[in-house]
């Protein structure tokens, strides 16, 4: 099967490309990028004057829930939901039922997400026993089996002795610790951003010092070490001068932002909407210009939805027994061009990097986030000039805790293509 | 009785009372103080209307304050005590306030540990929401009946000073008195030790003291929390013995006060810990007169609402 796309505007970061191109597919492969190319006969064109084609999206920081919480979402669902809204590729967390802490999950994601067929899906493996922070995973293993990188998610590892025997080990396999920066002895029953707010509606707080302490433990750690640390989720401005201060130094570390903290700030809880109860929790407006800035400057690598999907009657509660989560897999292509691109904080290759080159780095997936001949055909075909509302009635995923309801902007998903398969495409 | 100018639905919180809302509030209270000294202390007011007390904390003084109130107004009442934990284990709130008002209730009083809790309830119940106290957030109807007090004492509630003292951070009491004494533009001091007064709290427009002498000078109202051991106290000052020696109001300490300083508290007392005993008995406490006051104000609020907004719904 053969595929050609005509006219479209290529851009592409890691070949730092920005042109009108067509690009012809054969089969699951790239078969050539060039300005003129005529469809072979029985060749399906797409039409994509006026299109975009980025290298496909890849969201390294999703929650699928399968096995374990299948009334929250699925593998099939989660992939779903991916395609939908663009992405490609996934990387999904280990803090499933049971825990990805052994190669049989590993391996069990992997052969589910295969038979879904949709959207590539990357495991993330525990980096401790049952996400208990005790003993480290056989992260070897698990890395044969199909793991991209090691994080406990939702649980920081808080033995500070244990993140350095675990930096250390992978060092050899050449995958990223993802650390979730988050000192629960500080954070621990808080519910919001501690401060002014928090104070003022009576709920326990969380200090942007829960995440910093921890950031910068793992920084010093890594100095000497010299792995490779993945800090995701970065919620405050501290957070990010730290991680601008170590790459400036040299050390190596990446991180991520989620586009709710990008966008939304804490004033959101004020009504007690247990759709913004998230962790992190959403920081100030200052918070938020610090996070901000450092997508724009390259502090922050890349933009990760942290996609945690709850069932309507789990959200459906008192704000403190709500679980913490957001979806994003259908909002964050859309929010992050129609906010960030489009405002001009950032340019659209920029973007295109946060979403797509660097996470594919940094999960080591060598073949992705690029267009490159000979490479699989996974692409995201953007229509800048269309408008977007988010609503729920169109989600493909089982949840509808997105904090974006009711978004509008422009900037729409035209095509998803994985693997030279068109996966979704808008109208359908 | 004159009503119009009270235009809310629900009582949730001060913060969503304008100034003369509050003192509509309390002028119709002062009625109500009438009528709880008559022989026959009832009035028809709220015939044939039902109030459920919606309690998942233990409390006795506003769960019974609210109670008498309701019956005080001729309403039917029921009692509906939970504790959170059983909550946990079955039914949702949500469920919960649904099966209740499959019974056509006009307003439900609810008090709830998790914050926000009263505001949810508005988010898809019929009935009057009434906030009898939401975890650290706010109790409004403890705040109006503080504020009757104080009119009752001081003939005014503007132009007055005013000191709270304790534990800041945990009171829905502190929060509920600060906004509405800042409402009536008096100035507010809160005194504690810094972990349980966060200092952000100026930027409410209070005043922060860590010293309890300082913090009660010339002021006209001091207004003593409980201390909450219950809440660990441990984690927030050292001992019982320490927090005493810095933060008990003794007649001392309240002699820095202004002459005719009055000494507040929401109960229960721990008498000898935040309060010397001889100091909430003497004729300086308005303490029982606030437990008095409760009734009069509940029926006030009760009253105002009348859950006749949601009477197209039924």
């Amino acid at each position: 099967m053969k595929l050609l796309i005509k006219n479209g505007r290529l851009v592409d970061p890691h070949s730092r490309v920005d042109d009108t191109v067509d690009i012809q597919i054969d089969g699951s492969v790239i078969q050539n990028i060039q300005p003129r190319l005529e469809p072979e006969k029985g060749c399906r064109v797409i039409d994509a004057a006026g299109l975009v084609v980025c290298p496909g999206f890849v969201d390294m920081h999703v929650h699928l829930r399968e096995p374990g919480n299948e009334n929250k979402e699925t593998i099939q669902s989660g992939v779903e939901a991916a395609v939908h809204g663009g992405f490609t590729s996934v990387a999904c967390m280990p803090n499933t039922k049971p825990v990805n802490d052994n190669r049989s999950v590993t391996e069990y994601i992997i052969a589910r997400a295969r038979k879904c067929g949709l959207a590539n899906v990357f495991p993330v493996a525990a980096i401790s026993m049952g996400l208990e922070g005790k003993n480290i995973t056989e992260m070897a293993d698990l890395a044969a089996g199909g793991a991209v990188g090691f994080s406990d998610d939702g649980r920081c590892v808080m033995s500070a002795d244990l993140i350095r025997k675990a930096l250390e080990y992978c060092r050899m396999l050449d995958l990223p610790i993802i650390e979730h920066p988050e000192d629960h002895s500080i954070s621990g029953e808080g519910l919001v951003n501690e401060g002014l707010i928090s104070y003022k509606y009576g709920m326990r707080g969380i200090l942007n010092a829960a995440e910093e302490v921890i950031v910068a433990r793992d920084i010093i750690l890594q100095d000497r070490i010299r792995s490779r640390l993945h800090l995701t989720h970065i919620s405050t401005s501290r957070a990010v001068e730290l991680i601008r201060d170590a790459k400036s130094n040299g050390i190596p570390v990446t991180a991520d932002a989620t586009p709710h903290h990008l966008l939304l700030n804490e004033e959101k809880i004020t009504t007690y909407d247990t759709v913004y109860k998230v962790k992190p929790p959403l920081r100030t407006e200052a918070d938020r210009l610090g996070l901000v800035e450092g997508v724009r400057d390259g502090t922050i690598d890349c933009i990760a939805s942290d996609h945690a999907p709850h069932t309507r009657d789990e959200k459906d509660k008192e704000f403190e027994y709500a679980p913490f989560g957001a979806i994003g897999l259908e909002s964050t292509v859309s929010v992050i061009y129609d906010r960030l691109v489009r405002t001009r904080i950032i340019s659209l290759n920029r973007m295109v990097e946060l979403m797509s080159t660097n996470p594919a780095r940094i999960l080591n997936l060598k073949d992705r986030g690029q267009v490159t001949r000979g490479k699989p055909a996974d692409l995201t075909v953007l229509d800048l000039n269309r408008r977007f509302s988010i609503h729920e009635a169109a989600f493909r995923s089982k949840a509808n805790n997105c904090p974006f309801l009711k978004w509008e902007g422009m900037g729409k998903v035209a095509f998803t293509i994985v693997g030279g398969k068109v996966v979704y495409a808008s109208g359908d | 009785m004159e009503t119009s100018g009270f235009n809310q639905r629900h009582l949730l919180g001060i913060d969503h009372l304008s100034a003369s809302e509050i003192d509509l509030i309390l002028d119709t209270a002062d009625s109500f103080v009438e009528v709880s000294t008559r022989n026959i202390k009832k009035v028809p007011a709220l015939k044939g209307r039902t109030v459920v007390n919606l309690f998942f904390e233990n409390s006795t003084r506003t769960r019974s304050s609210f109670e008498i109130a309701a019956k005080r107004l001729s309403a039917d009442l029921i009692n509906f005590n939970s504790s959170v934990s059983s909550l946990k284990k079955g039914e949702s709130l949500k469920d919960t306030v649904l099966t209740l008002e499959a019974m056509n209730p006009h307003i439900i009083v609810i008090r709830h540990s998790a914050a926000g809790a009263p505001r949810y309830l508005t988010t898809f119940a019929r009935s009057c929401i009434v906030n009898a106290g939401d975890g650290f957030h706010e109790h409004p109807t403890q705040a109006l009946l503080d504020a009757l007090t104080i009119r009752q004492r001081f003939g005014k509630l503007r132009g007055l000073k005013i000191a709270v003292v304790g534990d800041i951070l945990h009171s829905r009491v502190a929060r509920s008195n600060l906004i509405l004494h800042q409402k009536m533009g008096n100035p507010v001091n809160l005194v504690g030790p810094p972990s349980l007064v966060p200092l952000e709290f100026e930027r409410m427009g209070a005043r922060v003291f860590y010293d309890l002498k300082a913090g009660v000078k010339d002021v006209d109202i001091v207004m003593m929390l409980r201390v909450q051991e219950e809440r660990g106290a441990g984690n927030y000052f050292p001992s019982i013995r320490e927090y005493r020696r810095l933060f008990e109001i003794n007649a001392e300490v309240f002699a820095t006060a202004a002459p005719d300083a009055i000494i507040m508290h929401p109960g229960p007392l721990n008498r000898d810990v935040e309060i010397e005993t001889s100091l909430a008995d003497s004729d300086r406490s308005v303490i029982l007169q606030q437990v008095n006051n409760g009734i009069a104000v509940r029926m006030a609020v009760l009253y105002l609402l009348k859950g006749e907004s949601n009477e197209a719904a039924h």
